[in-house]
């Protein structure tokens, strides 16, 4: 039997989880339930208590255009990125992982990106990948608007996403290699044995066998691209959601209506649709792309 | 069908030496298992042969052809693991078949081959299954049978048995022999136990510390070791030895109150030598008290079923005897024994090497002699 410190009396732990407890009240509990109750009432313009509209919010959203052009958006950008990041995250592990010279100054260089706070790394990209300096203006000096983000709504979304590529193809690469450096030694070379080249054994044993971080990771990096910190501060920093809503995810959308258009009750019928949408995507992860995992 | 020459090969990890310069010749088709204590270097070189490590010096030729710089799947080696490395994530079947699907045999002809194969070791009814879903033995087949459907010039083992229960060791061992006679391709099989290297060398390579320490035939190595280090690994339980002086005019050596009698022209040899003097536990003769024999008092017994062994102290110093069923004794008898002069060995006390004598004349039949001139020993 292990030794447990148990408490005699009732209230010394509550005590203890209190700071804890304080934490997620303020800042999970309150504003979900205030979220919830916001996507269902309106504030009457002139003050006084707010009114039930029942699904009046979520209506509205539904039929303004450009609400749908933010899911589309969103869509892009939440499955483009991740599998980008996952992809070349997985590239560099497993070149990493081969343990040439020099793999642990790489492996440090790799993982820095992460490091870096997805605004500031957006604000150096808008510099690195603005249209009038460097190789971009040399393009476009060759073929005139062939890279122009501040024009077009497709150039400013693959530029938001390939600077979320950018810092989060550091995060998978350290999840992959760890995933890598736990697949045994003996079945990479067993199968050199058998005859495969280092891209064969990569593609047929080491990636089968890091099918369950793969999953973890298209899980985590979808919801990220969906909601996280770093996909509003990206847009935010760089291009604000244009030119002409081309990058307006839906969480810069759900910010903007908030707190600049002040519509609280839209924005709140936003965010849980959002959830809603996030819901939906790991169930049919987890229903179809998990029976595929194998974890033996 | 290859041979296999092992030139001056060195390993080093960083600075720390793991091979000190090997020198051996395998040849075509014949059996050679390594045998040495762990972390004597055997893996290492074996999978320096597999192409799996890098040679720090030296080289490797097989069928001819110095491969130092090749791929291991340029080499026609296949090889066995002690933990099989088996692909968890392919089926039985999937194991087997992997070397085919990578060389790129069309999908009828490697099922045939999956099929003839998996017969050979006995796994045709668990082609399906996952590794997972098989026993160690069964693990253990289709690391065999992954090996044979490749149809190597070479095959490696790496202690392929040790994960096994003692019973099922037996009979694989059997198997792998069979194995062989049936497809005669060259085979290393590294292990550091003593009864499968004895039962299935054609030709035993004893290793220690990153050294060959001797090669030759399983009995040769057992009757004529050339090291105390391979006189005390080699034999269960381990050979005695002492420390001891050559007499000459006795022609003799003085052991345990009593004087032991060594051929006289071998004495005038190593008159007033130190030497270190060896004998194997089943090579004792019990005498009768008072005949002037060696005095050993018995410490403890450890019964085996067919026979015991009893170790004692003679001179204060441990040294262990076999006794056959019919010999009961207890703990704190004393026994008296005679050493038969033609079993004892004699080792340098320096070097440890073994000093020749004429009267323990060579044991091995004269076929071994062929395979004991290609040995170089070490560098
Ligand atoms: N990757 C490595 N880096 C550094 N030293 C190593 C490495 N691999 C092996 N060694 C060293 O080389 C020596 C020989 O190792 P090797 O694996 O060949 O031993 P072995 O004879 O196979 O032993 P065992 O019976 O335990 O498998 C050991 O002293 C070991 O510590
Ligand atoms: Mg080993």
């Amino acid at each position: 039997m292990e030794k447990r410190a148990v408490f005699k009396s009732w209230w010394l732990p509550i005590v203890f989880a209190l700071p804890q407890l304080l934490l997620i009240l303020c800042f999970f509990y309150w504003p979900v339930a205030a979220v919830v109750n916001w996507a269902f009432t309106l504030e009457p313009p002139f003050g006084g208590p707010a009114e039930f509209v029942g699904f009046a919010n979520f209506q509205e959203a539904f039929a303004d255009p450009f609400y749908w052009n933010s899911v589309v958006v969103s869509l892009i950008f939440a499955i483009v990125g991740p599998l980008f990041a996952i992809s070349i995250g997985l590239v560099l592990a497993i070149a990493v992982d081969r343990q040439l010279p020099g793999s642990g100054f790489f492996r440090f260089l790799y993982i820095l990106p992460y490091a870096i706070a997805g605004p500031a790394a957006g604000m150096a990209f808008r510099f690195i990948l603005s249209p009038e300096r460097g190789l971009a203006a040399s393009l476009n000096a060759m073929w005139p608007d062939i890279w122009n983000p501040a024009k077009y709504g497709e150039h400013a979304l693959a530029l938001v996403i390939i600077i979320f590529i950018w810092k989060w193809s550091g995060y998978t690469f350290i999840f992959l290699l760890a995933g890598l450096q736990s697949v045994p030694r003996a079945l990479g070379e067993a199968a050199a044995m058998d005859g495969a080249g280092p891209f064969r054994r990569a593609i047929d044993v080491q990636v089968p066998l890091l099918a369950p971080t793969l999953f973890f990771l298209l899980v985590t990096m979808m919801t990220e691209g969906f909601v996280g910190a770093d996909t509003f501060g990206i847009v935010h920093a760089v291009t604000e959601g244009g030119p002409n809503h081309g990058t307006e995810v839906m969480v810069y959308r759900i910010v903007d209506e908030a707190f600049k258009g002040l519509n609280y009750s839209g924005a709140s019928a936003q965010s849980i649709i959002l959830i809603g949408l996030i819901m939906i995507f790991t169930f049919i992860q987890f229903r179809f792309v998990e029976k595929r995992v194998h974890y033996k | 069908m290859a041979d296999i020459a092992i030139r001056a090969v060195r390993k080093s990890y960083g600075k720390t030496p793991a091979l000190h310069g090997v020198d051996l010749f395998f040849a075509s088709g014949e059996f050679v298992v390594i045998l040495g204590p762990s972390g004597c270097g055997k893996s290492t070189l074996l999978r320096m042969i597999a192409g799996l490590e890098d040679i720090t010096g030296g080289e490797i030729a097989i069928d001819g052809r110095v491969v130092n710089r090749l791929e291991p799947r340029e080499r026609g080696c296949a090889m066995v693991f002690q933990n099989y490395a088996l692909y968890p994530h392919m089926s039985v079947a999937g194991n087997i078949g992997y070397a085919l699907k990578v060389s790129g045999v069309p999908k009828a002809e490697r099922e045939r081959r999956i099929a003839e194969t998996a017969k050979i070791v006995g796994l045709q009814d668990y082609l399906a299954r996952r590794p997972a879903a098989l026993s160690g033995g069964q693990r253990q087949r289709v690391a065999m049978a992954r090996a044979i459907i490749r149809e190597p010039k070479v095959f490696l083992f790496d202690e392929p048995l040790s994960n096994l229960d003692a019973k099922l060791r037996i009979s694989m061992r059997a198997e792998i022999r069979k194995l062989h006679q049936r497809l005669s391709a060259t085979s290393v099989f590294v292990t550091h136990d003593q009864v499968e290297a004895m039962t299935l060398a054609d030709r035993l390579v004893v290793m220690n510390r990153g050294h060959v320490e001797q090669v030759g035939r399983p009995l040769e190595i057992y009757h004529r070791p050339a090291s105390t280090f391979v006189a005390s690994f080699i034999g269960a339980p381990a050979m005695n030895l002492v420390r001891s002086r050559v007499e000459v005019e006795s022609a003799g050596i003085r052991f345990g109150g009593a004087m032991v009698a060594i051929d006289p022209a071998f004495a005038a040899k190593l008159r007033g030598q130190d030497v270190t003097v060896g004998i194997r536990p089943e090579h004792c003769c019990l005498a009768a008290p008072g005949d002037g024999g060696v005095e050993a008092r018995v410490d403890f017994i450890e019964e085996l079923g067919v026979g015991r062994v009893a170790y004692c102290e003679v001179d204060g110093l441990p040294f262990a005897i076999s006794l056959d069923d019919h010999t009961v004794v207890a703990a704190g008898d004393s026994l008296f024994l005679t050493l038969p002069s033609e079993h004892l060995h004699f080792f340098d006390i320096e070097s440890g090497r073994r000093i020749e004598t004429d009267a323990a004349a060579p044991v091995a039949a004269p076929a071994a002699s062929q395979h004991s001139e290609q040995t170089m020993g070490v560098h």
